[in-house]
């Protein structure tokens, strides 16, 4: 029984579920911003076994591009987290709530 | 063989490190939970035969990502207790309903077919540092160069937030 591209590609649509869950049942900032790395990281996993079936490098160096991207948005998102907790003293994003019409 | 057993163990790794991640009540834990996924993830891209994109997984996720958010929860603080209720009245049954159907309708448009077209080469893919360096240069240098731009940019976002100085705050 060999393990084909597909296996590993419902494995990722598994993960990526599991990730916007955490979106969409989590009120904590920090780990709703987990959640999006996880949900990139499944994505990517379809990349690579993709790019393994059809025989192509061009998967892993998407791969590359995506973690360059979500490296810099983990600084920025991180740093914009930190900037809120400074001034409201709450992660949660229940309580941000000014804009609110 | 091999690949089952890695499949089976890490499979299983993976998404216990998920729904750690979402299920935990202590950050530290949803953060170790998804350290624990990616280092799966890892082994994956190396089964996959993706050797340099595994070893950048973990020395740039496992590695330095989850060590700055390890940063940020230690710096916020974890000790208070979060308040787990919803304002939304039925946020969490639909969320719940809507996932169970998305999961579903990519399961199985999947099992149609998870891969389709036609096979872009003839050798096997190896993910070696020299075949993913020489693709990264020749015909992605121009993308490449601006994740250079990218990343200048994201630093000096990042230090600008840091520099922010709290006129509003204690209101």
């Amino acid at each position: 029984m060999t393990v084909t591209p597909g296996w590993y590609m419902a494995l990722a649509a598994i993960l990526f579920v599991i990730g916007l869950g955490g979106i969409l049942l989590r009120r904590n900032a920090l780990v709703m911003f987990m959640s999006v790395e996880l949900m990139l990281n499944a994505v990517n996993l379809t990349f690579v076994a993709a790019g393994r079936e059809l025989l192509t490098i061009d998967g892993q160096v998407s791969v590359f591009f995506v973690m360059v991207v979500a490296a810099t948005e983990v600084v920025v998102g991180l740093a914009i987290i930190v900037a809120v907790f400074r001034r409201r003293k709450t992660a949660s994003v229940d309580e941000l709530a000014e804009l609110r019409g | 063989m091999i690949e089952l057993a890695l499949f089976v163990v890490f499979g299983l790794a993976a998404l216990f490190g998920a729904v750690t991640m979402v299920w935990a009540r202590n950050p530290v834990y949803s953060a170790l939970g998804l350290m624990l996924t990616m280092f799966s993830v890892a082994v994956f891209y190396v089964s996959n035969s993706a050797h340099f994109v595994g070893v950048v997984q973990v020395i740039i996720y496992a590695g330095a990502v989850m060590t700055l958010f390890l940063f940020v929860i230690m710096l916020i603080g974890v000790d208070k207790a979060e308040d787990r209720s919803e304002n939304l009245p039925v946020q969490r049954p639909l969320a719940l309903g809507f996932l169970v159907l998305f999961g579903a309708g990519v399961l199985w448009a999947g099992h149609q077919a998870w891969v389709s077209g036609p096979p872009q080469g003839v050798d096997p893919v190896n993910g070696t540092i020299e075949a993913v360096g020489s693709e990264l240069f020749r015909r992605w240098v121009l993308p490449f160069e601006i994740t250079a731009l990218l990343m200048i940019i994201a630093a000096v976002g990042a230090i600008a937030l840091a520099f922010f100085k709290d006129e509003g705050a204690g209101e």
